[in-house]
């Protein structure tokens, strides 16, 4: 075992390095993520390490850096590029859903898109407008992409070797809340990097959280127990495709399921869950699945945003909804 | 009643007080621009210092097919235009007009020069090698694409307008990587897009990317005036062309409609491109004789005296003047053109006539490159409804 206590900013920076040392065809770029290493200091050291050509800076455009990568992954390459925060990705989203998305489709698998495209993602730091996006359930709805999010340096670091291993277009969701936390993580872990994991095992209630909500899941668990309600919490980790049977097979035990998530609810991910838990778990579920999200309403300012993120008390609440529920 | 003008904000009225001194014409005056042009209407060809030695390299035979290629192109564009008519094609993209920019532009590029079409480049399709059957499989709807673009190195044609030009510069960044390695030999991509889609952003940002990495690009953009039924004017107040000296690289105006002149042009630009000194744009005058699609009626948004105006500056005609005059052509010659382009549009509405897609069963395919559950799923469930209509002897209805 060779387990180290990182941050997330430092376990995905070594996954990169070590995917730039053992792929020669991967490439990183993006807006500041040479010289400086990024603004979140992910890609900090690397462009010293690998040279200027491996990890370059580009210009300061979202949709130039996608296309670009399309065009390099046509070449042969694995470009890894960065966009500086989610709500940026809005101005690269034609690039990445008429062309990285279907580019390896069009072509009947002549152009595989090994694109792996790093955005930091969620609330939780309260920046200023545009910086707190959660673009899950757009991208999740995109055939031809893939979606994960890591929870914790540990996911972090093997989701991310795992998906720039890959030959399809991976939207990698970095949860910048949980940038700075350190845990021990295991560069040889032999966890597959693949579907969802137990962060927590329980048999009450099922709560589904990937990102940052994970963690804040966990803390919720542990409350709960104090008041004798064993709490499961399963970290979702891949968003597209979504591990259908771990999700069944936790709320067949447990019978009650919350969702929570960052970003608003109509139309959010959490709904693809509630409704994949109503096929599989119908006859096993004791309450209608709860969701816990972000309202409606376009990210509030960052003063705002603790009231905005599902917090501990409103994960609470939820938790009580589905155990008290009573068949009519 | 006489119109009054009154400046609308303050900038205006500064404007005004200063005598516009923004150095913008007031009037978009694309005509008065340099333009480079070797052949006249007249099919007289005229010397250029820096362009006229890639035409004397052009032997004679070089130069006849430069003429069936175009004429080739052109019954093609025909006989799709007619298999849409019959409704054999749920549309066409016709390209008449436009030969001299497409067959001098392609035939100017190399096999190891990959090019990125926008979607009515069947021209440079022809000098690709690529055989035009397949460019109509996507307008019969039987496919997203139709070819294998690494068999000729002519991409799938790109329908949302500006997206290919920036995988251009992508592919060429990865071109000029493998050259420095010495994996390859020096080669660049040719961007193709028209005075529409210049004005989208992923234009703006892929001449930006290409002059910042020095790519290997050449982007050629066809001006044919229309972009459906809107005029360039509302495009662009200046010739596109202009645009390049605000990038940083060379900029060349061409005549659009001289096979000749583009054929020079477009080698010049490539052998830049490909000898590292970094992009350049041409913007090629020319004119789309036809509708923007068969879904379309120019008629409805354009002087009929405007086409006739550019029927008499046809890229065609000049050259069969000029090949007549130097004794290179006859009528015979033309006979044998005028066959090989009946040939080929029997082959095409032969093969088009058979085309059909497979059923969704083979859209599962390469939605992903790699194993994915949820594909499996909905392609396992759709296999099994497919079979739930089987009848008792087990045949499909």
């Amino acid at each position: 075992m060779s387990e180290q206590m990182m941050s997330m900013q430092q376990a995905l920076n070594r996954a990169l390095a070590d995917t730039l040392r053992n792929d020669p065809t991967a490439l990183i770029l993006g807006e500041d993520v040479g010289t400086l290493g990024g603004v979140f200091r992910v890609t900090q050291g690397l462009a010293k390490e690998f040279g200027a050509e491996r990890v370059f800076d580009t210009p300061l455009a979202e949709s130039g850096i996608l296309g670009l990568s399309v065009g390099l992954a046509m070449a042969g390459f694995h470009p890894i590029p960065e966009v500086q925060f989610d709500g940026f990705a809005y101005p690269a989203v034609n690039q990445i859903i008429t062309q990285l998305g279907r580019m390896n489709y069009r072509s009947r698998g002549v152009f595989p898109m090994p694109v792996t495209l790093r955005v930091p993602s969620f609330g939780g730091i309260r920046a200023p407008e545009h910086h707190g996006e959660s673009l899950e359930a757009l991208f999740a709805h995109v055939p031809g992409l893939k979606v994960v999010s890591p929870a914790d340096p540990q996911q972090a670091y093997s989701l991310l070797r795992y998906a720039a291993g890959l030959s399809d277009p991976v939207i990698f969701m970095e949860p910048k809340a949980r940038y700075w936390q350190k845990a021990a993580v295991d560069m040889d872990t032999t966890q597959s990097p693949l579907g969802a994991r137990i962060a927590r095992p329980g048999k009450h209630v099922t709560l589904v959280a990937w990102g940052a909500m994970v963690a804040r899941c966990l803390q919720v668990a542990e409350l709960a127990a104090e008041d004798g309600i064993i709490v499961e919490v399963v970290d979702l980790r891949w968003l597209k495709p979504i591990d259908e049977a771990t999700l069944t097979e936790s709320v067949t035990r447990t019978r009650r399921a919350v969702v929570v998530h960052e970003g608003p609810r109509t139309a959010g991910l959490g709904a693809e869950v509630a409704a994949l838990i109503s096929e599989h778990c119908f006859d096993t579920l004791k309450a209608p699945v709860e969701r816990v999200t972000g309202f409606d309403v376009p990210y509030p300012s960052g003063d705002l945003e603790d009231e905005y993120i599902p917090n501990i008390d409103r994960i609470l609440f939820g938790i009580q909804r589905v155990l008290e529920h009573r068949r009519g | 009643m006489a119109e009054v003008h009154l400046p609308t904000t303050e900038f205006e009225e500064a404007d005004a007080a200063h005598g516009n001194q923004h150095g913008v014409t007031d009037e978009p005056n694309a005509d008065a621009e340099p333009m480079v042009s070797l052949l006249s209407v007249e099919g007289e060809l005229t010397r250029d210092e820096t362009y006229s030695p890639y035409l004397d390299a052009l032997s004679a035979e070089e130069l006849l097919s430069f003429y069936s290629d175009m004429a080739t192109v052109r019954r093609f564009d025909q006989e799709a235009t007619a298999l849409q008519r019959q409704g054999e094609l749920a549309m066409w993209v016709p390209m008449t007009g436009q030969e001299g920019a497409q067959i001098g532009s392609g035939r100017a590029s190399k096999p190891a020069d990959y090019i990125f079409p926008t979607y009515r480049e069947h021209g440079v399709a022809l000098t690709r090698g690529l055989d035009l059957s397949l460019l109509l499989r996507q307008f019969r709807g039987v496919s997203n694409a139709g070819w294998d673009p690494r068999e000729t190195n002519f991409h799938m044609y790109t329908l949302v307008l500006a997206a290919q030009t920036l995988h251009a510069v992508g592919y060429a960044m990865g071109m000029a990587r493998d050259v420095a390695a010495g994996l390859a030999e020096a080669a660049a991509t040719i961007a193709y897009f028209g005075d529409g889609a210049s004005s989208e952003g992923d234009v703006h940002e892929s001449m930006v990317f290409a002059a910042s990495y020095q790519a290997p690009v050449v982007f050629f953009c066809q001006n044919n005036r229309w972009a459906i039924s809107v005029p360039f004017e509302v495009q662009s107040k200046v010739p596109l062309v202009r645009r390049a000296g605000g990038y940083g690289f060379p900029g060349i105006r061409v005549d659009g409609n001289d096979v000749l002149a583009v054929y020079a042009v477009t080698q010049w630009a490539l052998e830049h491109a490909r000898s590292g000194k970094g992009p350049v744009l041409i913007e090629a005058d020319t004119y789309r004789l036809g509708a923007h699609t068969t879904a379309d009626d120019p008629t409805k948004y354009r002087d009929r005296a405007q086409e006739d105006a550019w029927r008499l500056k046809d890229p065609l005609l000049r050259l069969e003047k000029y090949l007549r005059s130097l004794g290179l052509a006859d009528d015979e010659f033309f006979a044998k053109v005028s066959a090989v382009g009946d040939e080929l549009a029997a082959h095409v509405r032969a093969a088009v006539v058979t085309m059909s897609a497979k059923d969704i069963g083979a859209s599962f395919a390469n939605v992903y490159a790699t194993a994915h559950p949820l594909i499996a799923e909905e392609s396992a469930w759709q296999r099994a409804y497919e079979a739930s209509f089987a009848d008792a002897e087990g045949v499909a209805e």
